[in-house]
């Protein structure tokens, strides 16, 4: 089969910007990603797009040029953009296209995700009665978690306060005001043990990844970024998810992100001791900490030590979201995944600017969770 | 529309939740579903199994003791819609309550002060009137109260 190689990546901002359409973000994220990549729109032969507020986000080609490709709308939550990529990935080593393009962009309004929980499958009651919060699960699950395995608030602020100052390094990050651990924890809690500043907040944002055969990627780079593994997986009954009413007593049952890194490293034959820099889910500090553990990049409870410690700072041995993360950039949902895949990308080639971590690194990985319990995992590699 | 007491008229907030009106031979409990095939305790009521595809179920009321799983507080209004509480916001606290050999089950705590709540907290099952209709009628749904005089005992289930 062939392999699929990143050959251009493009960021439009993340944050607000008011009487800008989402599809404006993204041509201008694709026009970045072209020029990174150095092609035109018309040598796009096929590409994936998602979105969560925009209904159509493939009306997209009326800014780009009308040139009949196929352009797939892809939507899975907080996983869409890994859907996104992985499928641009599919499509090369399928050997369907020879050049392809992953766009996400999204335009969010203030303020905690709202929605009719009908779209979700749950009855209205669950609403109504102010259950239906993706917060909440957040909440309780690094409560739970740091009741188990010892984690405390102070590393709860230490992340928050690691992320905020990796996206001040960022000028395309939104939330760009450094804060200490001390002033993390001096915001009001939202949902105990979370505090306002150990959230990530909806906003505004697109981003866009130019894939094409790696045995062509010559013509057009001299540094691809290979896809090494893709993976998608759904909740398993028995499992902690976001928007359960209720779930089943028993044997403990792991998250979808525990799948779905499983599988993506054994299709990419690469390890979590391999790993040089990741890009985790960070709706909260909180699940930062927990994905660090589903994903295979330590124990649960080392994060403790490990945070102390440093090891997930730009220079320390494990760069954890040196963007900033979703703290730092929030969360355009169709956008948030491919925003991680470029930050990885930056990092392999050695462009990171003042981000850029040591040394020579070689493999990257990403990882998104959210609603209704679905995660994605990619490995990049040099 | 039912009335508990003589001075407000009481609904539910959906029907089939929870028994109702509670009465002295017939106290609150939850309705979840148990599967004719597998056994599977499901709540909100379900027709469909998740654990087996079957479609056969049937009616089963849960315990109404079981102990704190986790928790955690809501100290912002939620967005409305879909949440229809009041307009004037009181912090609530919800969790997981685990009811043994049935399931955990998401709801709210009558006690909003986390330093008051603590993983493994023995639970028990209450209605409170969490918003009021413009027509003065609370609306009621189900929520899980510290319940300290029966520590760790567990009711068996019907």
């Amino acid at each position: 089969m062939t392999e699929a190689v990143i050959i251009g990546v493009g960021l439009h901002p993340f944050g607000r910007f008011p009487g800008k359409p989402a599809l404006d973000m993204g041509a201008d994220a694709v026009r970045l990603a072209l020029a990174d990549a150095g092609v035109k729109w018309p040598q796009i032969q096929g590409g994936y797009i998602g979105s969560y507020e925009v209904a159509n986000p493939d009306a997209i080609v009326g800014r780009l040029g009308l040139t009949g490709i196929p352009l797939r709308g892809v939507f899975n939550g907080c996983a869409t953009a890994g859907t996104a990529i992985a499928l641009a990935a599919r499509a090369i080593e399928t050997g369907e296209h020879d050049l392809t393009i992953a766009i996400g962009l999204d335009k969010h309004p203030r303020g905690a995700f709202a929605a009719d929980p009908s779209v979700a499958g749950i009855p209205s009651w669950y609403g109504q009665t102010g259950l239906f919060l993706t917060t909440h699960f957040f909440g309780m699950k690094i409560n739970r978690y740091m009741h188990e395995h010892g984690i405390s608030h102070e590393t709860l602020a230490r992340v928050a306060s690691k992320n905020f100052g990796n996206a001040a390094m960022n000028e395309k990050a939104w939330r760009r005001t450094p804060l200490t651990p001390e002033e993390v924890l001096a915001s009001p809690v939202l949902n105990y043990p979370l505090r306002q500043y150990m959230y990530c907040g909806p906003d505004e944002g697109a981003a866009a990844i130019v894939l094409c055969r790696a045995d062509q990627a010559h013509k057009y780079t001299p540094t691809p970024v290979r896809v090494r593994s893709t993976a998608l997986r759904s909740r398993k009954l028995g499992a902690f998810e976001v928007q359960s009413p209720s779930f089943p007593v028993g044997e403990v049952v792991e998250s979808p992100t525990v799948d779905a890194s499983r599988a993506a490293y054994e299709l990419a034959g690469i390890g979590p001791e391999d790993v040089d820099v990741a890009q985790l889910q960070d709706t909260d500090a909180g699940s930062e900490i927990i994905h660090m553990a589903e994903n295979g990049l330590c124990k649960d409870g080392e994060q403790e030590r490990l945070i102390a410690e440093g090891a997930t700072e730009i220079g320390g041995r494990l760069p954890v979201n040196t963007d900033g993360g979703l703290l730092g950039n929030g969360e355009p949902i169709g956008a948030s995944g491919l925003r991680q895949i470029h930050e990885i990308v930056l990092q392999l080639r050695g462009t990171a600017g003042a981000r850029q971590i040591p040394g020579t690194p070689r493999v990257g990985y990403t990882h998104l969770y959210g609603a209704p319990g679905a995660s994605a995992v990619t490995i990049l590699s040099t | 529309m039912t009335t508990t007491d003589a001075t407000r008229a009481q609904q539910p907030v959906a029907d089939g939740l929870f028994t109702w009106p509670p009465t002295a031979d017939r106290p609150t409990r939850l309705i979840g579903s148990e599967c004719a095939d597998c056994g599977l305790v499901s709540f909100p009521a379900a027709p469909d199994c998740v654990r087996c595809a079957s479609a056969e179920s049937r009616q089963r009321l849960l315990a109404d003791r079981g102990t704190l799983w986790t928790y955690t507080t809501q100290d912002f209004r939620p967005p409305s819609p879909p949440y229809d509480g009041p307009e004037t916001f009181e912090p609530y606290a919800v969790g997981y309550i685990e009811l043994p050999g049935e399931l955990l089950v998401e709801a709210r705590l009558t006690e909003p002060d986390p330093r008051r709540l603590r993983i493994g907290q023995a639970m028990r099952l209450t209605l409170v009137p969490y918003t009021v209709r413009d027509d003065g009628t609370e609306v009621v749904t189900f929520a899980f109260t510290p319940d300290d005089e029966t520590v760790g005992s567990q009711e068996a289930t019907t």
